[in-house]
């Protein structure tokens, strides 16, 4: 806590909806904790004055999907001492990451009046295909006290406390009653990493993987016994392409029963 | 009341009878004598442990149906108050809190102060303890005060706690006692034993006190004694329980198998089905495992030290110094039924299994330790393999 000066955040879009970099702002109580432990000097969804790099930390948002973000994103990673991914858009390549597994030039001759303006990559890929990122945070949108306890670890230079662990033990410590053993409803839990709070069971829905897959998750014995149990292979397929449908463990396993 | 055997009964007296549209005299008993009182409820589809303001809030006339990796609850038809087996949660979640603050510390000018909390811990009435899980009462006094680390939250909260347990007339499918020797008929010490008989047309509790503040909730209930008919009619309920347990499991040799089969094939097998999620772990009455966090604020000048359970499934779980020790689900896996069936007898005299059977029902894929313990046990033990595990 020796230092004279507050360290420098940026905060960068790329591919993304906004949600997570919303979840800033979304801090309310805890903005003025925020301003006062960091120099908040590129934000442009919350201030219009931007101030020139290089920065002590950036905060990355969204993937990468055209030829320029590609290139912009060294420019940021040039400009920053830390870089941090926020959300499944920047560490997985996010929802929009179902391209990967079709064809962008036909959703493009659907979607648009002119494609040929659209210049696009074929794939969306999460930041770290592209440059060293320092540390991610998960999920769809991410959680605001993980993003205040990353920001707290990096003005304190201490490591952040994250969960390694899936979505179960959070629902457990809670109180959740299981929605996949009461009630039938296929649940990500047991295959996603924590840091939710186990917020869909805890209002009877079951995880939708927000968080993407855990440390080692086995997510073929998931899907086994979904199938097993009547599961349609499109449903297995469609459980596991949600917003983190390109993180390894998750597309692997759609894959196998996309067939 | 304390643990096993600290306060006895005064004298033997006739349990007393109470009508079941009566039972909320005891809990509104147990409210004025200043207990929380906590017990079965019916929520999100299941039976839960939570907290109860009268005889409404429980799950009258419901009861569970309970397999591997499935649980449901269906009305009976009946106006029957705990006919069922165990809950979803555990009495743990109480005495042995899943998130909990330990203390939190304050700079101000460069100096740090410590502060503990200070409110005093809640007293709890448990009403409705199985069988099974007055013995993971006792089984987790063990672990948690009676040895020589004592863990004073738990302690606090257990001392003071007034347990109404409930001699077990409906087993599950996953439920196993006989065979853990834990159940249906409650043998440990409780301040108050309900049977409930229910059936042939009758709908009756009896009540018997175990401990003398036991004793002082049913003078004051200042109900008749049940005649010997009735005693005999809820003794047959429980009777038949035993004969109704929906699985079993032969417990001889079982620790030394588990002790001598770190290679078997078996572990490899479970592992391909097991997702590592840790919920038989969390679900267990007996499974005490816990790790600690600090909530840090972002200024730098306050922290909070919090406890939250943990599980042995997780990978951090073993993190030591370089990275994990038991980093294969194979494991995993085998910490967890090896120290259940195994290394907990090592420990603490005697094994980590009542028979609840929560682990089967609440693992989402269905891996049922009565099966996977079975076919170790089966194995004929190869020589020179109880070397120290290996990954
Ligand atoms: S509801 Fe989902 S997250 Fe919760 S315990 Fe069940 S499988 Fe795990
Ligand atoms: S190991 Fe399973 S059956 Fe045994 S006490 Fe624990 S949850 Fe119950
Ligand atoms: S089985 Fe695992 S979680 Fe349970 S007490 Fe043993 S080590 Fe802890
Ligand atoms: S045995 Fe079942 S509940 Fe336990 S970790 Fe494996 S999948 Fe989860």
């Amino acid at each position: 806590m020796a230092k004279t000066r507050k360290p420098t955040l940026a905060v960068w879009k790329f591919a993304s909806c906004d949600g997570c970099q919303l979840s800033l702002l979304d801090c309310e109580d805890e903005l003025l904790e925020v301003a006062a432990a960091v120099d908040i000097v590129n934000f442009v969804e919350a201030s219009r004055a931007v101030a020139k790099g290089p920065y002590d930390i950036s905060l990355v948002e969204g993937s990468i999907t055209t030829p320029h973000d590609a290139e912009r994103i060294h420019r940021v990673r040039r400009s920053s001492k830390l870089l941090v991914t926020i959300g499944a858009c920047a560490t997985a390549g996010g929802i929009q990451a179902l391209r990967n597994f079709g064809n962008v030039k036909e959703y493009t001759s659907i979607v648009y009046a002119s494609p040929q303006y659209i210049e696009t990559l074929s794939k969306s890929t999460p930041i770290s295909d592209h440059v060293f990122v320092d540390f991610e945070l998960r999920g769809c949108p991410i959680n605001k006290y993980q993003l205040l306890e990353v920001l707290g670890a990096l003005v304190h230079g201490r490591r952040p406390v994250t969960p390694s662990y899936g979505v179960c033990v959070e629902c457990k410590r809670r109180g959740h009653v299981c929605v996949a053993v009461a009630g039938g409803t296929p649940c990500l839990g047991p295959v996603t990493n924590a840091g939710c709070g186990a917020l869909c069971p805890g209002f009877t829905r079951g995880c939708y993987g927000c968080f993407g897959p855990k440390p080692m998750p086995n997510t073929s014995a998931l899907a086994n016994y979904w199938s097993a149990g009547g599961m349609k292979r499109l449903d297995v397929v469609r459980a596991f392409r949600g917003f983190n449908a390109s993180a390894e463990a998750f597309r692997r396993e759609s894959e196998l029963h996309d067939t | 009341m304390t643990t096993q055997g600290a306060a006895q009964q005064p004298d033997a007296r006739p349990p007393a009878f109470l009508e079941p549209e009566h039972f909320d005299d005891v809990i509104q008993i147990l409210r004025r004598r200043g207990y929380r009182t906590i017990g079965p409820t019916r929520r999100d589809g299941a039976i839960v442990y939570d907290e109860i303001e009268s005889a409404q809030d429980l799950p009258v006339g419901w009861t569970d149906e309970q397999s591997p990796g499935r649980y449901r609850v269906r009305p009976r038809g009946d106006h029957a108050l705990f006919a069922y087996a165990s809950a979803a949660h555990a009495w743990k979640r109480f005495l042995h809190p899943p998130n909990l603050q330990l203390w939190r510390a304050q700079r101000t000018n460069g100096h740090v102060e410590l502060v503990a909390d200070s409110a005093p811990p809640p007293r709890y009435a448990f009403v409705g303890v199985r069988a099974c899980d007055l013995e993971a009462i006792r089984r987790l006094d063990q672990v948690m005060m009676d040895g020589p680390y004592v863990d004073h939250v738990y302690r606090a909260l257990r001392r003071d706690a007034f347990l109404v347990a409930v001699n077990c007339c409906d087993p599950s499918g996953t439920c196993f006692c006989v065979s853990m020797g834990t159940g249906p008929r409650v043998t440990g010490l409780a301040d108050l034993v309900l049977t409930e008989m229910v059936g042939a047309g009758r709908h009756f509790l009896t009540l018997a006190a175990g401990t003398a503040s036991g004793q002082e909730v049913l003078d004051e209930l200042g109900r008749r004694a049940a005649t010997d008919e009735e005693c005999r009619l809820a003794d047959a309920s429980v009777e038949a329980a035993a004969q109704n347990m929906g699985r079993s499991l032969a417990v001889d040799g079982l620790r030394e198998a588990l002790a001598n089969s770190p290679e078997h094939p078996r572990w490899e097998h479970v592992s391909k089905r097991c997702l590592t999620c840790g919920s038989c772990t969390l679900s267990c009455p007996t499974c005490f495992c816990s790790t600690v966090e600090d909530v840090t604020a972002l200024r730098g000048d306050a922290t909070e030290r919090r406890r939250l359970w943990d599980t042995c499934f997780s990978v951090e779980f073993s993190y030591l110094h370089g990275g994990s020790v038991r980093l294969s689900p194979r494991s995993r896996y085998r910490q967890w039924l090896t120290h259940k069936f195994s290394t907990w007898h090592d420990q603490f005299g005697v094994g980590g299994c009542v028979g609840c059977g929560r682990c089967i029902t609440w693992c989402p894929v269905g891996i049922d330790v009565t099966e996977e313990a079975s076919v170790i046990r089966q194995a004929v033990p190869l020589p020179g393999s109880t070397g120290p595990m290996t990954e």
